[in-house]
């Protein structure tokens, strides 16, 4: 059953935005309230890395929903879920620049060559920038569909590396960033086994037609 | 900021005689700076009493100033007591304060023994009367890069190395923390090898820094920050400063260490304090100092946490990049 008929996309977007602005009101609202504990930076940090890694997830997981649940209107949201990993992805990546490391540029540049926690963050943020740059519809149509694809499989790269970056950071306690990584994971594993199939019934429908042809 | 070398000052000009010979009324002074209500829940009798154990938050008092403090402003408590690494009450910094909630720390004792002539078993109570408390104000500096200012409460651990007299044997000390997986739940999903344990080369146990610490801003221990007795050695990271101690052991060789067992590439015995020598994933040179702000602030990091007057010469000759 599709859905659409009972959803109204263009009333449901509003709502859907603010919610992913809540990551955001949430942090602020603590900011106010001295609720971001002895260290309000790292929580920012911490915070901002977090919902990054949620907002690729659920980006990447639109596509495998739309297809196993036939829920094609489902597209019309990824775009924003994308926007917003990059958003987060930007708060992230500034308040790394402008604060933890703001004291000293060098530092920071011997940090992201050095370290190979910061390598991966980094990776993941700036791959997103050309996908940000190239998610408006007119953009879409100056590269053309095929083009513009290829260039947003990067995101896999970003959810990758994003989710290294996080395995890498901490100290003993795993559990978090293995979840995330699972989570990528399976999202990118149905891709690949989703690929496989096509490709076989792509070559299986081929060597039909041949069949066909010829014996007509 | 100057920190006077311990030759200059005699200890006896550090602790004033009459705070020394207080030491008997300490007890009462103690149970009367807690007021009523404490005292209707514990009658003096059971602060004399063998197994006497001071509860979270009583005030310790009187306290001797120490020479070792340091004058730069100190963190604010809900801080310090906010934002803890106590991997037994939960990985997040918030967690302990949480989770150590109910933790008994009474009674509570801690056994020295090894490679000493007078082993021995030790009650909390008698821990607090073998020297006069001093207050220390020391920088904290955490291997992930954040520090603290802390007024300890305890006295250099020397005073009780001695008492128990080690042999020419003992080269180093090794440590234990308390562990009970029923009353720390947390500590199965730590990541790391619980007990918690740590060591000391004897001459770093005996320095005069080397703080047993029973308290911090002017009252015991709070259950995250350690209680009700731990280890403080300034210089350096603040893992090997080891919490809620029950065993203290004078061994022959070095022992393992907790951190060092889960990742030996990044934790090193000594893990002094060393801008110049950064951890595998992070630098160490500059910390982020914990004052209250919202920012806080980005500071130098310095070599031996700024106590290389006291320490340095311990290590001379050793190549610290090898021996981190």
């Amino acid at each position: 059953m599709d859905l659409s008929r009972h959803i109204n996309v263009r009333w449901l977007k509003p709502p859907v935005f603010l919610l992913c602005l809540g990551p955001l009101a949430h942090l602020v609202w603590m900011g106010f309230h001295d609720e971001l504990g002895a260290n309000p930076v790292e929580y920012i940090t911490h915070s901002t890395g977090t919902w990054t890694l949620v907002a690729l997830c659920v980006t990447l997981s639109i596509t495998p929903l739309r297809r196993i649940l036939e829920q094609n209107w489902l597209i019309r949201f990824r775009r924003m879920f994308g926007l917003f990993a990059f958003f987060y992805g930007s708060l992230h990546f500034t308040t790394y620049v402008w604060v933890y490391s703001g004291f000293d540029v060098h530092a920071m540049i011997d940090d992201v060559y050095k370290r190979p926690f910061i390598t991966a963050g980094f990776t993941a943020y700036v791959l997103m920038i050309p996908l940000a740059l190239t998610s408006t519809s007119g953009m879409i149509r100056r590269l053309g569909g095929r083009r513009w694809q290829l260039l947003h499989e990067l995101i896999y790269v970003s959810a990758i590396a994003g989710a290294i970056h996080y395995y890498w950071l901490v100290k003993s306690d795993e559990r978090v960033p293995l979840r995330f990584a699972a989570v990528v994971a399976l999202l990118l594993g149905y891709r690949v086994i989703f690929y496989a199939f096509q490709r076989k019934e792509r070559a299986a429908a081929k060597k039909g037609t041949r069949e066909s042809v010829l014996s007509a | 900021m100057l920190i006077k070398k311990p030759s200059d000052i005699p200890y006896s000009e550090i602790t004033p005689k009459a705070v020394y010979m207080n030491r008997r009324k300490f007890l009462a002074g103690v149970a009367a700076a807690t007021g009523a209500v404490t005292l209707a829940a514990r009658p003096v009798s059971e602060w004399l009493a063998p197994q006497s154990v001071l509860a979270d938050g009583t005030k310790l008092e009187p306290l001797a100033k120490s020479p070792f403090s340091t004058t730069e402003p100190i963190t604010p408590l809900k801080d310090v007591t906010h934002y803890n690494n106590y991997y037994e009450f939960g990985t997040d910094k918030a967690d302990p304060a949480k989770y150590s909630t109910k933790f008994v720390t009474s009674p509570w004792s801690v056994s020295v023994d090894g490679e000493v002539n007078k082993p021995g078993k030790y009650d909390l109570g008698e821990l607090l009367k073998l020297a006069p408390l001093e207050e220390r104000i020391y920088r904290h500096r955490c291997v992930e890069a954040w520090s603290i200012v802390v007024p300890w409460i305890g006295y250099s651990f020397s005073v009780l190395a001695k008492l128990a007299d080690p042999k020419p044997t003992a080269k180093f000390v090794a440590f234990q923390s308390y562990y009970d997986p029923k009353q720390m739940p947390l500590g199965q999903q730590a990541g790391i090898e619980l007990p918690y344990v740590e060591g000391l080369r004897l001459d770093e146990a005996m320095n005069p820094l080397t703080l047993l610490t029973f308290g911090m801003f002017g009252e015991t221990l709070p259950n995250q920050d350690g209680a009700p007795v731990r280890m403080v050695m300034p210089w350096k990271y603040g893992f090997k400063s080891i919490k809620s101690i029950v065993r203290i052991r004078f061994v022959r060789d070095m022992p393992p260490t907790t951190w060092n067992i889960a990742n030996a590439h990044e934790y090193g015995f000594y893990s002094n304090v060393n801008p110049q020598v950064d951890h595998p994933r992070w630098s160490q040179a500059s910390e982020r100092r914990l004052d209250g702000s919202f920012f806080g602030k980005r500071i130098k990091t310095l070599m031996f946490n700024g106590y290389a007057d006291q320490v340095a010469s311990m290590y001379t000759g050793m190549d610290l990049r090898k021996y981190y």
